[in-house]
C-alpha cells in the first residue's frame, strides 16, 4: 500500500480505521466475556475495562467521558452484570482520570501503570460492593487474585494497543 | 506524554460549552446508571426483559465457541483413552462388576420402598424435567457466578427453576431470554440450598463463597457435626429444590462451619436438567395460593342504653382487627363518647 492515498476511496477507509479502531478493539474486549469457558472463581481480568482505560491512558483525546458511558451499557448488557453498574463505575473512572490529567502536567508509562492499578483496584471494589448489596454475600479476599491478574496483564494490554494505535494512524 | 489539547479549548466559547455539557451528559449518565442500579438491587427482575433480549444476542456467539472447546478437549480425552486403553478396559471391567452387585442391591431397595410408599399412602413424586440443556458459558470477570443455559422461555424454562446436572445441583435460574437462560450457581454469594447430610440426616443452609466452594451453616452450636468427605443432598425444605439430589462433598471443617465443594462442575458437565419448581406454590406469587379459612365477622354488641361504654370488642376471641366492618345488615354501633 502506497503512503499516498490515490482515491478518494482510499481517503475514507484510513479515515475510518482512524476512527473505528479504538471503539472495535475495546468492544471486541468486551466480547471476550462471552468466551465459552466456565470458571469457577473470578480470576481473570475485565478485558473491557483493562482495554477501555489503556486507551484512555494512551490516547486522552480521542474519548470524551460519555463514550464510557455507553460502553458501559454495552458491557452490563453483553457481561450480564447488573444495569447501570459498569455504566457508573466506568464513566466515573473517566471523570476521575480527567481530573488527574488536569493535575497532572505530564505522565510516563510508570505513571500510567500507576494509575490504571489504582482504576483496576477501585473499579474491582465497585463490582464487589455491588454485588454484596444486591446480595450476594463474598469475602473480599476472593477478587484479590484478579486484581493482582488485571494489574499485571496492564503491560501486555497497554503494547496490544500501542500496537493497534500505530497501525491505526498508518500511511 | 503532553497535556492534550482537547482538554484546553482556548478562546473558543462554542469549544467551552461543547466540553461544559459533555461533562453533563457524562454526571447526567451517571446518575441515570445510579437510578438504574436501585432498580436492579430493589427488583432483580426488573430488567427482565432488557436482559434477557441480550442473553438472546449474545448466548449463541457462546454456544458455537463451546463446540470448538469441547471439539479440542474431545482430541485430547480420545488420546489419552488411546493410550491407556488396556489398563482402562480391566479398571472398566472390574467397576462394572461392582456396578452390577450395587444395581441389584438399589433394585431390591427400590422395590422395597415402593411397596412401603404404598403402605403409608405417599403420593409418588415423579422428578419430571422440563428440558436438557448444555451450559455454554458463565461470567468469570465479576464476584458473582452464573452460568448461560442454551435454553429459555421458549422451551419452558422460568425464573426460579432449580438446574441440576447428573452429578448433582448446579444452581437456579435467575434470567430467561427466549433462547437462552441465566443461572445463579450454587457458589454465588446470594445463593442458598437447603441440604442435609446423608450420613446423619444434619440440615444446613449451603451459602455459595463465590470461590467455587459452598459454606455449610447449621443451627448447631460449640460443635461441628460434619466430617471430612460428607456427602450432602438436597433436603427439600422451602420447596424450591426436589429433595435428595446430591449437592457438594465435605472438603475441609473451619472451627464451626464446615467447607464443602459442589459436586457437579459447571465447567467439565455436557448437560444440565432444568426441573420445575418442586413445591409451585414456594415460588408463585401469594394470590395464587389458597385461601386461608377465616372466622365469621364479629356482629356488633347491641347498643347500650344510658350512654354506657359497650364492651371492648377486643374481649371477644373471634375479634379480628382486620375484619371489623359490621356484618350487612347488623345495626351499627354508636361511637362511644369520648
Amino acid at each position: 500500500m502506497s503512503r499516498i492515498a490515490g482515491s478518494s476511496t482510499e481517503v475514507a477507509i484510513r479515515d475510518l480505521r482512524f476512527r473505528i479502531v479504538p471503539i472495535a478493539s475495546t468492544l471486541g474486549a468486551i466480547s471476550l466475556a462471552l468466551t465459552p469457558v466456565v470458571m469457577a472463581a473470578p480470576l481473570l481480568p475485565d478485558f473491557g475495562f483493562l482495554v477501555l482505560i489503556t486507551w484512555r491512558l494512551l490516547r486522552p483525546e480521542i474519548w470524551h467521558a460519555r463514550t464510557a458511558l455507553w460502553l458501559g451499557l454495552v458491557n452490563d448488557l453483553v457481561a450480564g452484570q447488573a444495569l447501570g453498574q459498569s455504566m457508573l463505575l466506568w464513566t466515573g473512572a473517566f471523570l476521575v482520570f480527567d481530573l488527574i490529567d488536569t493535575r497532572l502536567g505530564f505522565r510516563d508509562y510508570l505513571m500510567d501503570w500507576l494509575i490504571a492499578a489504582g482504576a483496576l483496584f477501585f473499579y474491582t471494589v465497585g463490582t464487589w460492593y455491588i454485588a454484596l448489596l444486591m446480595g450476594s454475600d463474598v469475602r473480599f479476599m476472593v477478587m484479590l487474585p484478579q486484581i493482582g491478574l488485571s494489574i499485571l496483564a496492564y503491560p501486555v494490554a497497554a503494547r496490544l494497543v500501542l500496537a493497534l494505535d500505530r497501525w491505526r494512524l498508518s500511511r | 506524554m503532553k497535556p492534550p489539547a482537547a482538554r484546553r479549548p482556548g478562546f473558543s466559547r462554542r469549544a467551552h460549552y461543547g466540553l461544559f455539557f459533555g461533562y453533563v451528559i457524562a454526571i447526567g449518565g451517571m446518575v441515570v446508571a445510579v437510578l438504574l442500579l436501585i432498580i436492579s438491587i430493589v427488583d432483580p427482575r426488573g430488567y427482565g426483559a432488557i436482559k434477557g433480549a441480550a442473553l438472546d444476542v449474545t448466548a449463541p456467539i457462546s454456544a458455537g465457541g463451546r463446540s470448538v472447546v469441547r471439539f479440542f478437549t474431545g482430541i485430547g480425552d480420545g488420546i489419552s483413552a488411546y493410550i491407556g486403553a488396556g489398563s482402562q478396559n480391566a479398571a472398566l471391567h472390574r467397576d462394572l462388576a461392582a456396578a452390577q452387585r450395587g444395581l441389584m442391591k438399589a433394585q431390591a431397595a427400590e422395590a422395597e420402598n415402593r411397596r412401603l410408599r404404598a403402605l403409608l399412602g405417599l403420593a409418588q413424586q415423579a422428578p419430571d424435567e422440563i428440558t436438557v440443556a448444555q451450559i455454554v458459558g458463565s461470567t468469570f470477570e465479576a464476584p458473582r457466578r452464573m452460568a448461560t443455559l442454551s435454553a429459555g422461555s421458549a422451551a419452558g424454562v422460568r425464573v426460579g427453576q432449580p438446574v441440576r446436572a447428573p452429578e448433582g445441583l448446579i444452581g437456579r435460574v435467575v434470567e430467561t431470554g427466549r433462547w437462552a437462560a441465566r443461572v445463579l450457581l450454587m457458589t454465588d454469594g446470594a445463593s442458598n440450598v437447603p441440604v442435609r447430610a446423608v450420613r446423619d440426616g444434619t440440615p444446613a443452609i449451603a451459602v455459595g463463597r463465590g470461590d467455587g466452594t459452598l459454606e455449610l451453616r447449621t443451627l448447631e452450636v460449640g460443635s461441628n457435626p460434619f466430617r471430612r468427605g460428607d456427602i450432602l443432598v438436597t433436603s427439600g425444605i422451602g420447596g424450591i429444590f426436589p429433595p435428595n439430589v446430591p449437592a457438594a462433598r465435605v472438603i475441609r471443617i473451619e472451627g464451626d462451619t464446615a467447607i464443602a465443594r459442589p459436586l457437579a462442575d459447571p465447567a467439565r458437565i455436557d448437560f444440565a436438567i432444568v426441573q420445575p419448581v418442586y413445591q409451585p406454590a414456594a415460588a408463585g406469587p401469594l394470590e395464587l395460593a389458597p385461601a386461608q379459612p377465616v372466622a365469621p365477622p364479629v356482629a356488633a354488641p347491641a347498643a347500650a342504653p344510658g350512654g354506657r361504654t359497650p364492651p371492648r370488642l377486643q374481649a371477644d376471641p373471634r375479634y379480628q382487627p382486620a375484619l371489623q366492618e359490621p356484618a350487612p345488615g347488623a345495626p351499627v354501633p354508636p361511637r362511644a363518647p369520648r
